[in-house]
């Protein structure tokens, strides 16, 4: 018996890292889940393997910053499931640029897609999930929606605004029922941070500097969405921090040891 | 199967409210489970009916401001079932009505002795245990009242913020032992904390939550938490856990 059966949930940019993760627990845990990417191979690929393990998938093509695909996509989703219980806002991109380097172009693209995308799933969601009586929306932000990093100011802005309309949407969604939560993980090992631009060694090799010293697995967002999902009843508008204690502090003991 | 098979707990005031939830639910996830409290009796009772569920559980004293009450606890926990994985300390008090204004010194430092230095004796006395465990998951209870200030309860919010801060330095302290250590933050949950004059009320005298989810949490929606953390947050240190039905982050400005 799966935490999540008869559900059915979407999941942005789930053709690979965090969005794949999320998928296959669900899956494994009982749900229908609909994958919508821009990788429209690759996503169709994951949905595939879902199926031949025994559970219930299908696949759209998304792209998060276009209104009318994530009409398609919830349309898609209920016709063929039924309804619609879940989303994950998980799609999202990252640019290195400092801001004396960037472009407004570059600023807006990762604006569009990490910001807006979330903004237009969580109103294309609202329709089935009132018609069901309820949902649960979780927004992916970041750890760089609670602190600064430099060189990524699109994508910082990006991330804090959708911890704020986490909290607004969980306060207006609350009459139906629909619960709406912020995931901030720090460096997970997924294509994102393997991506040239950001990290030129593996994801392994790089000390991030948090207390737990290795980055953290796809697989563990994932547990961590599906606790949401399944059994944080009583939780809306929260930050799950999962970042292996990068934001807690300073090790200023060992500073001064040296 | 279940999450927690093979693992040892001791929960800080297991004998009532989400302490009892905690300890019922990790005891049925195949966890012994140690319950330190103060009310020997209902504490005692808890453990015995913890045990004919088929569970494995002890009942121990423990005074979460005494350091010896403490090292007993860890070492029941130890000779009894072999180690020591995890800590929820739990335990705490609230006292109604104390305005800064009218409250007394020795008010202050009682909810502080018990909210505050118990947790850091807690922790304390946890961490020879888990080393030798190769590991380990502290849960240390905050509040929403370590988050966001409120009236006539400046010792319980003061206790909590302190809470939420101690967390994180042991997070950092601790990592290299590889003892996870994270804060939940309650709203208002239905427990006999939240009783009597303590319990929220309008005007009128009916409760009145002015939070998204407009109904009190369970404690078990609080022990499922601690049981997520516990089990599967392994790379979530120094983290804050919110279950509050949305009270912080709710400021009405449309209606």
């Amino acid at each position: 018996m799966g935490k999540l059966d008869g559900m059915v949930a979407l999941i942005s940019g789930a053709a690979r890292g965090q969005g794949e993760a999320e998928a296959r627990l669900f899956a494994r845990e009982g749900a229908a889940v609909a994958l919508g990417d821009v990788l429209e191979d690759e996503g169709r690929r994951v949905a595939e393997s879902i199926i031949d393990t025994g559970g219930q998938a299908l696949f759209h093509k998304l792209d998060v910053s276009d209104q009318s695909n994530w009409a398609e996509m919830v349309e898609r989703t209920v016709e063929e499931f039924g309804r619609l219980d879940i989303l994950i806002n998980n799609a999202g991109i990252v640019r290195m640029k400092m801001i004396e380097d960037s472009s407004l172009q570059e600023y807006l693209e990762v604006i569009r897609i990490n910001q807006v995308g979330v903004w237009l799933g969580m109103r294309a969601a609202l329709k089935p999930m009132k018609e069901l009586g309820g949902g649960c929306i979780i927004n992916t932000s970041s750890i760089a929606g609670l602190a600064g990093y430099a060189g990524i100011s699109s994508y910082v802005a990006s991330k804090f605004a959708v911890r704020g309309m986490t909290k607004s949407a969980a306060i207006e969604f609350a009459q139906y029922n629909i619960r709406v939560n912020s995931v901030h993980p720090g460096p997970i090992d997924t294509p994102m941070i393997r991506d040239p631009q950001i990290a030129r060694r593996e994801p392994g090799e790089v000390s991030y500097g948090g207390p737990i010293p290795r980055v953290g697995e796809a697989d563990e967002v994932a547990k961590m969405m599906l606790f949401i999902a399944a059994d944080a009843t009583y939780s809306t508008g929260s930050e799950f921090v999962i970042d292996g204690g990068l934001t807690a502090g300073s090790n200023i003991a060992s500073r001064m040891d040296q | 199967m279940g999450k927690l098979d093979g693992k040892v707990a001791l929960i800080s005031g297991g004998a009532r409210g989400q302490g009892e939830a905690e300890a019922r639910l990790f005891a049925r996830e195949g966890c012994a489970v140690v319950l330190g409290d103060v009310l020997d009796d209902d504490g005692r009772m808890v453990a015995e009916s913890i045990i004919d569920a088929g569970g494995q559980a002890g009942f121990v004293h423990l005074d979460v401001t005494s350091e010896a009450n403490w090292s007993d606890a860890v070492h029941q926990a130890v000779s009894q079932f072999g180690g020591l994985n995890i800590l929820i300390n739990n335990a705490g008090i609230l006292q109604p009505g104390g305005l800064i204004e009218r409250s007394s010194l020795d008010d202050y430092r009682r909810i502080i002795e018990v909210n505050q230095i118990g947790v850091w004796l807690g922790i304390r006395a946890a961490i020879p245990p888990m080393k030798e465990s190769g590991g380990g998951a502290i849960i240390n209870t905050s509040s929403t009242a370590g988050l966001e200030g409120y009236t006539g309860a400046g010792a319980y919010v003061s206790s909590k913020f302190a809470v939420r801060g101690l967390t994180k330095v042991a997070a950092l302290e601790l990592a290299r032992y590889n003892i996870r250590v994270n804060s939940v933050h309650p709203g208002p949950i239905d427990t006999p904390m939240l009783s009597g004059e303590t319990r929220p009320r309008n005007e009128q005298g009916d409760i009145n939550l002015a939070a998204p989810i407009a109904r009190f949490g369970r404690a078990d929606e609080v022990a499922k938490m601690m049981l997520f953390i516990a089990a599967d947050a392994t790379y979530s240190t120094g983290s804050e856990f919110v279950i509050d039905g949305g009270l912080t982050s709710a400021y009405y400005v449309s209606s």
